[in-house]
C-alpha cells in the first residue's frame, strides 16, 4: 500500500513538472503569471482538447476574483492536475476527424470546396476568425485542384502530431 | 410528412454542427501545439546563443585561470601578451596606413572604383554593386576604412541631432551583416541623404556573411552626408567578439591578402565609434541599454578610442573583478584583455621579466613592474593608473551590453557576461536625471522586429530578420518625426517565407533548432550518461522520462522545457523508460559522429578552440604550427581539467596535419570537428 501511494505521488509530482514547464513557456516575465489569453495555448499544448467554451469555463474557475488579464501559477496548478487527472477533454480519434469531415461533405463527393469548408467552419459551431481559416485553407487546400482533399488533410495532420 | 421533414432536417443541422465543432475542436488544438513548439524552438536559439557568449566569457575567465595559476608555460603565453598590447599603440600611425597608395588596381577588375571625396552618386553605385554580389577591390576598401577613420575621431562621443522642419529620422538597429535586410530598409525608406536622415545602432558584424559589405556602405553614407548619418558601436564592434562570431573569419576569407591589415584598421574604426545619439535631447538612442549609474556628462568626456574592446583596457591591472561575487564559486572577471596576439618564441622578453619581477611573483605584480617601464613608449596612455579608468570602462561596457529586465533593481548581466540587467525604476531614474523621455536600443531579437517595455519607455528596435532561422523573426526600422513618436515599418527578408504556411515555416525553424540542440547533446554525452546513471543505480540502461528532464537540465543548464521537447528529441520508449544508450546510439547515427572521447571534447570546446587558435595565429596565415597546437590544448585542457595525455594530443596533431609539413591549417582542423551541414550554429 505504501508503494501505491508512493508511485501515485510520483505520477502527480511528474505531472506538476509537465505543467510548470509548459506554464514557464509563457511566463515571460518570470513571476509566475501568465496572460489570460495565452491559457488556451498552455493547455492544448498539455494534450487536452476542450472547445472554446469549455476553456472559458476553466478561465471562469481560475482567474481572480478582480480579472486582472493575468493568471497566476497557484491557482492553475491544482485546477490543471485534476484535468489531466481525470483525462478531460480527451483527444479526438482520427476517425471521429474523418466522420466530422464526411457530415461536411453532404454531396459525398470524397473532397469540399474552399468555399463550403469556410462556410461551415466561420458560420456553425464555435466560428473560426478570418485568420483561423486562412491558415487552415492554406494548409488544407491543394493548389492544383483548389479543393480540399480532407482525407489526406487529416492524413498528414496526424503524422504532424505524432511527431 | 412535413414533421418529420423538419425532424430530418433539424437532425441535419445538428450533425453540421456537431461536426463543425468537433473540426474547430481540433484544429485550435494544433494550431496552440505549434504555438507552443515555436515558442520552445526560440527558447532553443535564444538560450544556445546566450549560451555562446557565456562561453566566450568561460574563454576570459580561461585567460584569467592562466595568470592565476603561475607555471612556466603560462607565463610564455602572457608575457608575449604584454608586449603585445603596448605594440598595438603602432596602429595609430597614419604613414602605415597611407600604404594603401601602393595598391594597385588592375585592369581586369570590374568591381566599382571609388574616388574621394566621395560623391553621392559613389556610394549609390557601391549598394548596387554589393546587391550584385561584386567585391570591392582591396585599395578602395582601406582607402574608404581610412576616411571613415579620419572622420569618425572627430565625432564627439554622443551625437545630438535635431528633427528640424520635417525631417523624420530612421533609425536602425541590429543588422548583423544581413546585407539583405539593409538594402530591403534602403528599398522600402530610400537611400540616406540630407532629407533621409539614419541612425544605425551598432552590431553591424558578425554571424551574417556580408558585414564587411554593410560597413563600406554605412561609411560611405556617413562620408557623403556626415550630419545626416550618424553610426553607435555595438558589443560586436569588437575585435575579440569578431574572432569568435564570424567578422574575422569573413574579412580574411574575402580578402586574402590585405584581409590583416583591414582587420587592423577596423579594430581602431570600431573603437572610435561615438557611443550614442540623442534626438532633439529627448530621445537617446544606444546599443545596449542602461545602469543605475550611467552618466552621460562623464560618457560624453571619457577619450572612447582608448576602450578597444570589452575585452580590453589598456591602462588598467588586467584581473580587475568589477562585480561583486554573485553565485560564481571562483571570482568572476569582468570581460577583460589578454587576448590579443601570443607567439612561443620570445623566451628573451621572459627572461627579462622574470629577472625584472622575481621568479615567484604574481602575474599582477609582473604587469605592474613591465608597465612601469614601458609607460614612456606608450604615447595614448596618459601614464596614469587612474581608478576613474575603472568607472569609464563600466560605463562603456553598460551601455553596450545591458538588457532591461521587468523587475526593478540593477544586476549584473552573467547571461552576457557584461553590462547589467536594468528594471523599470533605473529607467525612470536615468530618463529623469537626464531630461529624457525615451531610449531607443536594439542588442535582442525580437520577433516582430520591436518591443516596448518599461511603460513603453524602452524600446527595442532590431533590423536583421530572419536571424535564427528562416522564418524566425520579423526585422523593422523606426521612422520618427519633430512629435518624437516612433513609428515601425517591419519587413522579413527572403520572400519565400511569405508563402510558407504556420506549419512550414515552423517546421524549418525547429528543425534548425533541434539540430542544433542535439549537437550540443552528443557533445555532452559523457556528463549525460553519468547523469542518467544516477537514476539508474543498478545499470539497467533505462531511466523515467521524468528523470530523464531532470538530467539533461542538470547538465546543460538551458532553462529548456524538456518535458514538452522529448518527443523531438527521444524515439522510443517503452513503459514511460527510456533505454538511454540506445537513444545516444541513435543520435550519433543521425549525427554521423564516431566516438571518440578526445573529439568529443574537443567539439563540444571547438568555440573556444577557434577562438584561441585564431589569437594564436598571429599573423593571420591560417596556419599554427604542431607545437603551437599542443601547447594550445594542454592549456585548455588543464583549463578544464580533462585528462588527456600527451600522447593523445601528439597523434591527434599529427593525424590532422594533413601534408605533413609540421603546420595545421586552421580551417581543415575545424571541419573535422564539425557535424555536416550544421551550419546554423557556426556560420550564422
Amino acid at each position: 500500500m505504501a508503494e501505491d501511494k508512493d508511485s501515485a505521488e510520483a505520477i502527480v509530482s511528474e505531472v506538476h513538472r509537465k505543467i510548470s514547464e509548459a506554464f514557464d513557456v509563457f511566463d515571460h516575465e518570470f513571476n509566475k503569471t501568465v496572460d489570460v489569453r495565452e491559457i488556451g495555448t498552455i493547455i492544448r499544448s498539455l494534450g487536452c482538447f476542450p472547445s472554446e467554451g469549455e476553456l472559458h469555463d476553466i478561465i471562469a474557475e481560475i482567474e481572480e476574483e478582480e480579472p486582472t488579464g493575468y493568471i497566476c501559477f497557484e491557482k492553475f496548478l491544482p485546477t490543471m492536475t485534476t484535468v489531466l487527472m481525470e483525462r478531460r477533454f480527451r483527444p479526438i480519434p482520427e476517425d471521429l476527424l474523418l466522420q466530422a469531415f464526411e457530415v461536411l461533405d453532404q454531396q459525398k463527393k470524397g473532397h469540399l470546396e474552399p468555399e463550403e469548408l469556410t462556410k461551415y467552419l466561420t458560420q456553425e459551431g464555435e466560428p473560426f476568425t478570418p485568420e483561423e481559416m486562412e491558415e487552415m485553407m492554406s494548409a488544407a487546400l491543394d493548389p492544383d485542384r483548389n479543393v480540399i482533399f480532407y482525407k489526406d488533410f487529416v492524413s498528414m495532420m496526424s503524422v504532424d502530431n505524432h511527431r | 410528412t412535413s414533421g418529420s421533414w423538419d425532424v430530418a432536417l433539424q437532425n441535419q443541422t445538428k450533425r453540421t454542427m456537431r461536426a463543425a465543432l468537433l473540426i474547430q475542436r481540433w484544429y485550435r488544438q494544433y494550431v496552440a501545439r505549434l504555438e507552443m513548439r515555436r515558442r520552445c524552438t526560440w527558447n532553443i536559439f535564444q538560450s544556445i546563443e546566450y549560451a555562446g557568449e557565456q562561453d566566450q566569457i568561460k574563454l576570459y575567465n580561461f585567460f584569467g585561470y592562466l595568470m592565476d595559476h603561475f607555471t612556466p608555460q603560462p607565463i610564455a603565453f602572457l608575457g608575449n601578451l604584454i608586449s603585445h598590447i603596448f605594440r598595438e599603440h603602432d596602429i595609430g600611425r597614419d604613414v602605415e596606413w597611407e600604404s594603401y597608395k601602393s595598391i594597385e588596381v588592375p585592369e581586369l577588375y570590374s568591381g566599382p572604383h571609388l574616388s574621394f571625396p566621395m560623391t553621392f552618386s559613389n556610394a549609390a553605385e557601391l549598394v548596387e554593386a554589393f546587391k550584385n554580389k561584386q567585391q570591392l577591390h582591396s585599395r578602395y576598401v582601406l582607402q574608404l576604412l581610412v576616411e571613415s577613420w579620419r572622420r569618425l575621431r572627430i565625432l564627439p562621443n554622443i551625437s545630438q541631432i535635431s528633427t528640424c522642419h520635417s525631417k523624420e529620422i530612421t533609425i536602425c538597429g541590429d543588422l548583423h551583416g544581413h546585407l539583405e535586410d539593409l538594402l530591403l530598409v534602403f528599398y522600402k525608406n530610400g537611400l540616406p541623404s540630407s532629407e533621409r536622415p539614419y541612425v544605425f545602432n551598432g552590431d553591424y558584424v558578425d554571424r551574417g556573411k556580408d558585414s564587411l559589405e554593410i560597413l563600406l556602405i554605412l561609411f560611405s553614407f556617413l562620408l557623403v552626408y556626415p550630419n545626416d548619418v550618424h553610426l553607435n558601436r555595438g558589443n560586436h564592434e569588437d575585435h575579440i567578439v569578431n574572432l569568435r562570431y564570424g567578422f574575422t573569419k569573413e574579412v580574411l576569407g574575402k580578402y586574402k591578402l590585405h584581409g590583416k591589415k583591414i582587420l587592423k584598421l577596423l579594430q581602431k574604426i570600431f573603437s572610435w565609434l561615438p557611443l550614442a545619439t540623442v534626438i532633439d535631447h529627448k530621445v537617446l538612442v544606444l546599443h545596449g541599454g542602461i545602469s543605475d549609474t550611467t552618466d552621460l556628462h562623464l560618457l560624453s568626456r571619457v577619450d572612447r578610442h582608448k576602450f578597444v574592446g570589452s575585452s580590453r583596457r589598456r591602462v588598467r591591472s588586467l584581473t580587475h573583478t568589477t562585480y561583486t561575487v554573485t553565485r560564481h564559486e571562483a571570482p568572476r572577471r569582468s570581460l577583460q584583455v589578454q587576448t590579443t596576439r601570443v607567439t612561443y618564441s620570445v623566451e628573451e622578453e621572459l627572461k627579462k621579466r622574470r629577472r625584472q619581477a622575481g621568479l615567484s611573483q604574481s602575474y599582477r605584480d609582473l604587469h605592474n613592474s613591465t608597465m612601469n617601464s614601458d609607460l614612456d613608449s606608450d604615447p595614448d596612455s596618459g601614464g596614469e593608473l587612474l581608478d576613474s579608468n575603472e568607472d569609464e570602462w563600466k560605463q562603456i561596457v553598460d551601455l553596450l551590453w545591458s538588457d532591461p529586465m521587468p523587475q526593478d533593481g540593477c544586476i549584473p548581466n552573467d547571461v552576457r557576461g557584461g553590462g547589467c540587467y536594468w528594471g523599470p525604476n533605473v529607467t525612470e531614474e536615468v530618463l529623469r536625471r537626464h531630461n529624457l523621455t525615451l531610449l531607443i536600443r536594439s542588442h535582442e531579437c525580437k520577433q516582430e522586429g520591436y518591443e516596448f517595455c518599461h511603460n513603453r519607455k524602452v524600446l527595442t528596435i532590431f533590423s536583421a530578420s530572419n536571424y535564427y532561422e528562416v522564418g524566425s523573426n520579423r526585422g523593422a526600422y523606426i521612422r520618427m518625426g519633430p512629435d518624437l513618436v516612433p513609428h515601425f515599418i517591419q519587413y522579413q527578408a527572403n520572400r519565400s517565407t511569405r508563402e510558407l504556411t504556420l506549419r512550414q515555416s515552423v517546421g524549418q525553424t525547429e528543425r534548425s533548432a533541434l539540430k542544433a540542440l542535439r549537437e550540443k547533446l552528443f557533445a555532452h554525452k559523457s556528463e549525460l550518461v553519468s547523469a542518467f546513471q544516477v537514476y539508474d543505480p543498478e545499470h539497467k540502461g533505462r531511466i523515467s522520462l521524468g528523470n530523464w528532464a531532470s538530467a539533461m537540465e542538470a547538465v546543460l543548464k538551458l532553462g529548456l522545457p524538456w518535458r514538452m521537447l522529448r518527443s523531438q528529441l527521444v524515439g522510443e520508449t517503452v513503459d514511460g523508460m527510456l533505454d538511454y544508450q540506445l537513444w545516444f546510439r541513435e543520435l550519433s547515427i543521425t549525427e554521423h559522429k564516431t566516438e571518440v572521447t578526445l573529439t568529443q571534447t574537443m567539439y563540444k570546446n571547438h568555440s573556444n578552440l577557434e577562438t584561441i587558435f585564431r589569437i594564436i595565429d598571429t599573423d593571420n596565415s591560417g596556419l599554427i604550427s604542431l607545437e603551437e597546437f599542443r601547447q594550445t590544448w594542454k592549456l585548455l585542457s588543464t583549463h578544464l581539467q580533462t585528462d588527456i595525455s600527451d600522447k593523445a594530443i601528439s597523434d591527434l596533431a599529427v593525424s590532422i596535419d594533413f601534408n605533413k609539413d609540421g603546420s595545421i591549417d586552421i580551417n581543415e582542423f575545424m571541419e573535422a570537428f564539425r557535424l555536416p551541414s550544421a551550419q546554423v550554429l557556426h556560420e550564422i
